[in-house]
């Protein structure tokens, strides 16, 4: 089943109504000149509200989604998003506010702000949180510039970031963003960071390690107190990468582990929806030296009166317009003040936990390569059924699909072959982890048995498997439509 | 406590399967010295008394009705159809990740493609990416871009750029050792011009002259611009510019006090390589069904690592989806429209307020569409006068340049009906 383009369904000329322009005023055309005017129209679809409807209920229906799927996405935490917070920001008193308003006139949401940064230094232990990067990426970034305008401040020329070997993409990707130089630190064969390759690379040109903790094998990094001592006897910080901070919150916190930065996710955390990609929040908690480098503004209360501080000297400026995500915001303090410090303790332990079961009920059917127990998400190996039976980790993943399952992350991190990594969430019961667990048998079995039906799926979705190389070749194909390939054309011939 | 699905029987069932006996044992690899007893937060709240609590908060601000506000600044109050938030607020996709396997995931994606080909055919360019945080970060991707494309580290800023998406591109340009400078001509080692159209201001500039002095030195244009206004304007892929950024937030979103809007970029096929973030392309499968991908990934984070064109992973796929509901139910057609009247609103407004004793239009031999400055007397007080009345009035720019010192911008779109603009003269009084 498919549905086809908003610009295929369109029919011509059946404007929506709108309220008349009048006539009174000028029309464009009297006052500007004919070269500013556009001559031919966009072309863009037009569909009556019914059509409009159908068409995106189609759409929605050809999607897995968290209130309808388990999605054991490992490194997204992609629990359940509550509905209260959607009431929350779709409240005309936050959703109504214009970003140049007066101070006096928004003292509500900068108190929002406020209290929401207050309670993210409480989870993760730093002194102060700027809410403005937009996703966890930027989050990172931000507190790159931050550590650059921190070495900078001290007169240091510290040009290296350390990243290990099992981070994920965007820590190289944002160090390199930022102006560093990239060195990669190796895993030990206990999956955590080798402390001897760290000792070689760390020098008086290190900026910076950026770390992961639990790591992406779902592991603690156990000697996370003698990194930090090594990291900052060079005169580097530490930065903390926040994708996993669901394995423990109210267990230990990341600021008192020796991290210098660290950078949370809303959306995955505090249960802001992933929205097919987006948006997010990624905002950025500090320690005290770097906090006079946090960007600008800043939400300061004075006298019981919230305002916005923009006269930050050290600052690295505006990392993004207006306040950041501010209806992301609103979400995760909805979710906090909700679950509040038990329960937001409570979903950590039952994270690890649902984690460790599942752990457990598919341990005999993949390969394990690191001991547990693991935190909040573990990372299995289907390099065995590969090696025996050619059934790949993207098999097994299009196999889930036909389960009614979303597929694990797969083939990340890169330093286990054949990586299927899992991450349940507290939002997940029993249950379902049962019938997860009950599907990989399954399909290992089936994987013996018959390896020819998983390379066939999926089979129960509204495609079968998509040719993603040749799509990257076929630039043309969505260049405005004008391939000539009938598969992929949607403008109708003319 | 709400959203945790576990009852106390299922732990302990649980933690036998795994034969550990208390949750302790799985949190050994964390050194005790590390573990907290709790965390200093209240403990959590009823559904009705966060929502007490929230709704309070929301309260203790104050929102002005739609057709009073005359604010803009890159932030504008349009009309929403109401299909925008039905579509927007249907879990599935409000609540799917990013789409990585792509056979359950092709509502997203078709919607993405849709979005993709809607900024293409707006901005008249070849191709255009998955959406980016907003319209501040737009212009500095595109600025990497073009540092990476010319290998030049200089971009030149024409004229007024919004503030803050200037404030925005010193921010990204300082960690790439891009020099950004104001004004000035472009030479052999600029990397790309980038300017704004309309301007912050809400005047028109001389784009084709711009574009055309930028690619005489070997230099890239980048047209940051106004989506609304694309129905009535040329636009960039018309007058020559390579890359076209701009915030989607008048699309259908909300002001929300400044986010989650949407922000967009699209440039030409020779440029398609060096796009940051997210692509869809279109496919099939064995059977010939077609279907849609992320594609050209080899350029992304996860892949590329330190090597790769952004650092983008999250974007703004949902509001971008809102503002594909919003362009589809405008149609061309309804799009013109909606230039227009603002365009007819905010010249009648342009011309009674020039007429009002003390006020004068800042720049009255340039042209604008739905938003102009005006140098008016005593600007902070009347913005506490207009406040009491209701009204949300002009924009001071003079906070960012100290050169436009009295002068507000005023903006005006369908929402602001004529009475509207009576009150607003009368308040001034």
């Amino acid at each position: 089943m498919t549905e086809p383009l908003s610009f295929e369904l369109s029919r011509p000329a059946m404007p929506p109504r709108l309220p008349s322009a009048g006539q009174t005023g000028p029309a464009p055309a009297d006052l500007l000149p004919a070269a500013a005017l556009r001559t031919r129209p966009p072309a863009l679809p037009r569909l009556s509200e019914p059509e409009i409807m159908r068409h995106y209920s189609r759409l929605a229906s050809l999607n897995y989604s968290i209130s309808e799927n388990f999605y054991p996405l490992g490194s997204c935490t992609m629990k359940y998003n509550p509905v209260a917070n959607e009431v929350a920001a779709a409240l005309p008193g936050f959703a109504g506010l214009h970003p140049y308003q007066d101070e006096d006139s928004v003292q509500g949401a900068l108190e929002l702000m406020w209290r929401l940064e207050q309670a993210l230094c409480a989870v993760v232990g730093v002194e102060r949180v700027t809410l403005q990067p937009a996703a966890g990426a930027h989050g990172e970034w931000t507190a790159l510039r931050m550590i650059a305008a921190y070495h900078d401040s001290r007169k240091e020329n510290r040009t290296e970031v350390l990243v290990p070997d099992s981070a994920h993409g965007t820590n190289p990707a944002s160090a390199a963003l930022s102006g560093f130089h990239v060195v990669e630190v190796r895993s030990g064969p206990d999956g955590r960071i080798s402390l001897g390759d760290l000792e070689s690379k760390l020098g008086p040109k290190t900026a910076a390690l950026m770390l992961t903790n639990p790591n992406t094998l779902g592991l603690f990094e156990r000697e996370i107190l003698d990194i930090a001592e090594m990291v900052h006897a060079t005169g580097a910080l530490l930065y903390y990468d926040g994708a996993n901070l669901n394995a423990f919150m109210g267990i230990c916190r990341p600021g008192d582990m020796g991290f210098d930065a660290v950078h949370m996710n809303l959306h995955k955390t505090f249960t802001t929806p992933h929205g097919g990609g987006g948006p997010g929040a990624g905002p950025v908690g500090v320690k005290a030296d770097l906090v006079p480098f946090l960007p600008s503004p800043t939400v300061e209360r004075v006298d019981g009166h919230f305002k916005l501080d923009h006269r930050r000297p050290q600052s690295i400026g505006r990392v993004r317009s207006f306040y950041g995500n501010f209806g992301m915001l609103v979400r995760a303090y909805t979710y906090i003040l909700a679950m509040g410090g038990d329960g937001l303790s409570q979903a950590s332990q039952d994270a690890v936990l649902s984690a460790n079961y599942l752990r457990k009920l598919v341990e005999d059917d993949l390969e394990m390569p690191h001991e547990g127990p693991c935190m909040h998400e573990f990372v299995a190996s289907a390099g065995r059924l590969n090696h025996e039976h050619g059934v790949r980790a993207l098999d097994l993943a299009k196999g889930l699909l036909d389960r009614h399952f979303y597929a694990p992350t797969v083939y990340f991190p890169l330093v286990v072959p054949e990586a299927v990594m899992v991450e349940p969430t507290e939002t997940e019961s029993k249950a379902t982890l049962d019938s997860f667990g009950a599907a990989i048998k399954e399909l290992v079995a089936e994987a013996k048995t018959n390896p020819q039906a998983l390379h066939d799926a999926p089979r129960t979705m509204p495609v079968g498997r998509l040719d993603e190389v040749g799509a990257a070749r076929r630039i043309n194909a969505w260049l405005q439509g004008q391939s000539d390939d009938p598969v992929l054309r949607w403008k109708a011939p003319e | 406590m709400p959203y945790l699905v576990h009852s106390p029987e299922d732990r302990t069932a649980m933690l036998e399967r795994i034969g550990a006996r208390t949750m302790d044992d799985l949190l050994v690899d964390i050194p005790r010295s590390l573990r907290i007893d709790a965390l200093d937060l209240p403990d959590g709240l009823s559904e009705l008394e966060t929502m007490a609590e929230i709704t309070a908060m929301a309260a203790r601000n104050r929102v002005f009705a739609d057709r009073l506000t005359f604010r803009g600044g890159g932030v504008y109050r349009r009309f929403i159809p109401a299909a925008v938030a039905a579509v927007t607020s249907k879990p599935e996709f409000y609540t799917a990740y990013t789409p990585y396997q792509a056979e359950a995931s092709q509502g997203t994606l078709q919607a993405i493609f849709e979005w993709q080909t809607l900024i293409a055919e707006l901005t008249a360019l070849d191709v255009s990416n998955a959406s980016l945080y907003d319209g501040a970060t737009a212009v500095a991707e595109a600025a990497m871009m073009a540092f990476v494309h010319t290998g030049r580290d200089e971009v030149i800023v024409s004229g007024y750029l919004h503030p803050e998406y200037m404030q925005v591109l010193r921010a990204f340009g300082a960690g790439r050792g891009i020099k950004v400078r104001k004004g000035g001509e472009p030479t052999k080692k600029t990397a790309a011009v980038i300017f704004q159209q309309p301007d912050f201001l809400g005047l028109l500039v001389d784009a084709r002259s711009l574009t055309d002095a930028a690619h005489a030195e070997g230099a890239l244009a980048i047209a940051c611009v106004d989506p609304i206004s694309l129905a009535l304007l040329a636009p960039p892929g018309e007058y020559g510019a390579d890359i076209a950024v701009g915030e989607g937030q008048q699309l259908g979103l909300s002001p929300s006090y400044g986010g989650p809007h949407v922000g967009f970029i699209a440039c030409t096929r020779e440029l398609v390589r060096r796009l940051p973030g997210r692509l869809v392309g279109a496919s099939h499968d064995a059977e010939g069904r077609r279907g849609f991908v992320l594609a050209l990934a080899a350029r992304e984070q996860h892949i590329r690592r330190e090597k790769a064109t952004s650092n983008i992973c999250t974007n703004h796929s949902l509001c971008a989806l809102a503002a594909s509901v919003y362009l589809t139910y405008m149609g061309p057609e309804g799009l013109r429209q909606v230039a227009e009247t603002g365009f007819r609103r905010a010249h009648m407004l342009a011309e009674r307020l020039a007429a009002l004793p003390g006020w004068e239009m800042a720049f009255p031999e340039r042209q604008f569409l739905n938003e102009f400055p005006v140098r008016a007397p005593k600007g902070p007080s009347l913005a506490r006068k207009l406040a009491r009345k209701g009204i949300l009035g002009g924009l001071d720019v003079s906070r960012w340049f100290r050169e436009l010192k009295g002068v507000l911008t005023f903006t005006c779109t369908e929402v602001n009906d004529e009475r509207a603009l009576d009150e607003l003269l009368a308040a001034i009084g």
